[in-house]
């Protein structure tokens, strides 16, 4: 143990993100003490180019973000979504889900990733027992015996009795726990940018289903949305490359003219599309959460709220178990979290896979049939509902950090 | 160890020789002792949750037993000792059975926890004139081979103003049916053998064990299994296995 750093915790995260910021700050508000590894430096974070992303926060995950302190840094600038329109490229055939069909609250909010990174730092310095270190990395992982202990780049070890990996789609912890994982390339790419328009999107989000994938444009503040724009493998790379005003003119007739004139904002990103989870999400003394247990085609906007509410049931399962004594990386206690979360997570997984797989195509008897379903989910007030219900993350036996309750 | 066995009046011989065979396995969350483990939440939440409410206590906190000094009877492997040992109680676990004692100690020490491990029966820490704040009896009283002998010394084991939790089985044709033939013979959560019908006490019996020795009953409750969930709750049914807690006058 060179160095002065704390030697045992009660648990150890790997990876400092919104999802292990999140449970760092909601185990150690109730009293553990959490040592959070991150690889990037903190302050690198904070730049706008380390991530161009926005996310959609939907409801219940906004009630956890409050509990947990981190909402009220971005509340002021967070987009509330009060209308989400679904057009299927150049069909007449509109969905259209209003908020007000559930009640008073937004289906969700618009968040910038760098404002978020902000707010989530924000929260874990306030939270007494939450180490934070990074830039740090683990490159050993022993789990023998009834801790579980990292070696770290430095030689530094540390101990807990349970590590939970928030370390994204390329998790090492995974890896060096041996879990295997499934993944799908969808052979596309997701173009995001930041565009600002003339007229106010008035708090709308839409999503065009366009032959390469579908086209997002979700509302953020100042006149400007967020795009993220679907794109054919093959053919993305020649259109992140365009000039400037040929990018704008590429991006201009699959946005629409309905929000005046467009200017593009910022850098171009591009993110390859793939879907991917861990075969099983726990392992001995081990616990997967977020990207790192299950990363989806960001059709839905559900990738950081299915990684909330991963956090939301970790949290409660492991705090449970230690407020009666009871041994936090003990089989049982990771059970109750991956019974609790297989059913939600493998749920959105084919929801948005089949939505990709359903819209992503261009033959005309698909196209037909999900114009006519299109029109007829419009008609079913409860099937709507229940998909609303879902996109809002308060379909299942909600954790109560979802409910916006106490841990 | 074998003073403490020879001047055994309470444990019966050949009930601490099946539990010492058993050492390793205590700890193993899908082996012999499973049932164990799955009744632990249930069973930790009634006594968490009497004694803070006895000794103004926050049952929300990670350290809601601090300070407090509590004996457990019959204490195994540790599957109970080592919570109260977590949620910073002072513990001291008793068991009969030496090898019991010794897989628990190596247990609690691979844990990072301090418990105070005897081989000792409760008359032998009894008779040191110590007292506690809390005395755990659970799945204990159906093992002993002198109730109203284990009582006597259980109950001086607790200071005026202390409180004793019991958890056992009661006897009824229904705690036959399933604590018994079903749970030993059918379902084989326990080894067959694991328990004497005729040895079972019923909640009138041991409320009358707990008043001779000073105690006033404070709650009564049933442990109740749901199949479906594979889950144990408290609940009002205490036909099979209950719990029950005093306090010392």
């Amino acid at each position: 143990m060179a160095g002065n750093l704390e030697n045992r915790h009660d648990v150890l995260i790997v990876g400092g993100g919104f999802v292990g910021g999140a449970l760092g700050c909601a185990l150690a508000g109730a009293g553990l003490s959490c040592l959070v590894i991150d690889h990037d430096d903190p302050s690198a974070q904070l730049d706008a180019g380390f991530d161009g992303r926005s996310s959609a926060i939907a409801a219940a995950p906004r009630r956890l973000l409050r509990r947990l302190g981190i909402w009220q840094h971005v509340e002021e600038k967070a987009t509330p979504i009060e209308d989400i329109r679904v057009a299927d490229g150049s069909s007449p055939f509109f969905l259209h889900y209003d908020h007000t069909d559930l009640g008073e609250e937004p289906l969700g909010h618009m968040v910038e990733n760098r404002h978020l990174r902000q707010a989530v730092l924000a929260s874990m310095k306030t939270v007494p027992r939450l180490h934070h270190l990074a830039p740090a990395e683990a490159v050993a992982l022993d789990q023998e015996g009834s801790r579980v202990r990292l070696t770290l780049k430095d030689g530094r070890t540390v101990e807990a009795p349970l590590v939970i990996g928030c370390d994204g789609r390329g998790s090492w912890l995974r890896s060096a726990a041996e879990i295997p994982l499934t993944k799908w390339s969808y052979e596309q790419v997701g173009i995001v940018c930041t565009v600002r328009h003339e007229r106010s999107h008035d708090n709308v989000a839409h999503e065009h289903f366009l032959p390469s994938g579908p086209f997002a444009i979700l509302p953020l503040t100042d006149n400007r949305s967020s795009i993220v724009w679907t794109e054919k493998a093959n053919l993305a790379p020649a259109l992140l490359a365009l000039p400037d005003n040929a990018f704008l003119e590429e991006l201009s007739w699959r946005f629409g003219d309905f929000l005046g004139k467009l200017e593009v904002t910022g850098p171009r990103w591009s993110y390859p599309l793939s879907l991917q989870f861990a075969q099983r999400i726990t392992d001995r003394r081990v616990a997967l959460a977020g990207d790192a247990a299950q990363a989806m085609h960001p059709i839905a906007g559900q990738g950081l709220n299915l990684g909330l509410r991963d956090v939301a049931a970790l949290a409660e399962v492991v705090v449970d178990a230690r407020r009666l004594g009871l041994d936090i990386g003990a089989g049982k206690v990771l059970d109750r979290y991956a019974s609790w979360r297989r059913f939600d997570s493998h749920l959105m997984l084919a929801l948005t896979d089949g939505l990709n797989r359903l819209f992503s195509n261009d033959v005309a008897p698909v196209r037909v049939v999900r114009d006519v379903g299109l029109a007829a989910v419009e008609h079913m007030a409860p099937l709507k509902a229940y998909l609303m219900r879902h996109a809002m993350g308060e379909a299942g036996n909600l954790p109560r950090l979802l409910k916006g309750e106490a841990l | 160890m074998n003073s403490a066995r020879q001047s055994a009046t309470t444990a019966a011989q050949d009930e601490v020789e099946r539990f010492a065979a058993q050492a390793d396995d205590w700890w193993d969350e899908t082996g012999i002792f499973g049932q164990l483990h799955k009744i632990n939440p249930a069973r930790i939440t009634f006594i968490r949750d009497h004694l803070c409410a006895h000794f103004g206590r926050d049952p929300m906190a990670i350290d809601s037993l601090k300070g407090l000094t509590i004996v457990d009877i019959g204490c195994g492997g540790g599957l109970l000792t080592e919570p109260m040992a977590r949620l910073g109680a002072e513990v001291t676990g008793l068991d009969a059975a030496a090898e019991g004692i010794v897989a628990a100690a190596a247990h609690a020490r691979e844990m990072g926890l301090s418990i105070d491990y005897q081989t000792a029966l409760p008359e032998d820490l009894a008779a040191t004139g110590r007292t506690f704040d809390v005395v755990l009896n659970m799945e204990v009283v159906e093992h002993v081979a002198d109730p109203a002998a284990f009582f006597a010394a259980a109950g001086a084991l607790v200071r005026p103003g202390g409180a004793m939790v019991v958890a056992t089985l009661n006897r009824t044709i229904k705690s036959l049916a399933l604590a018994k033939i079903g749970a030993e013979y059918l379902l084989r959560w326990v080894p067959p053998g694991t328990h004497d019908w005729r040895k079972f006490v019923k909640p009138s019996e041991l409320a009358r064990h707990l008043r001779r020795e000073g105690f006033s009953v404070v709650d009564l409750k049933g442990l109740v299994y749901h199949p479906a969930a594979d889950e144990w709750s408290l609940g009002d049914d205490v036909d099979v296995n209950y719990l029950m807690v005093a306090v010392k006058d």
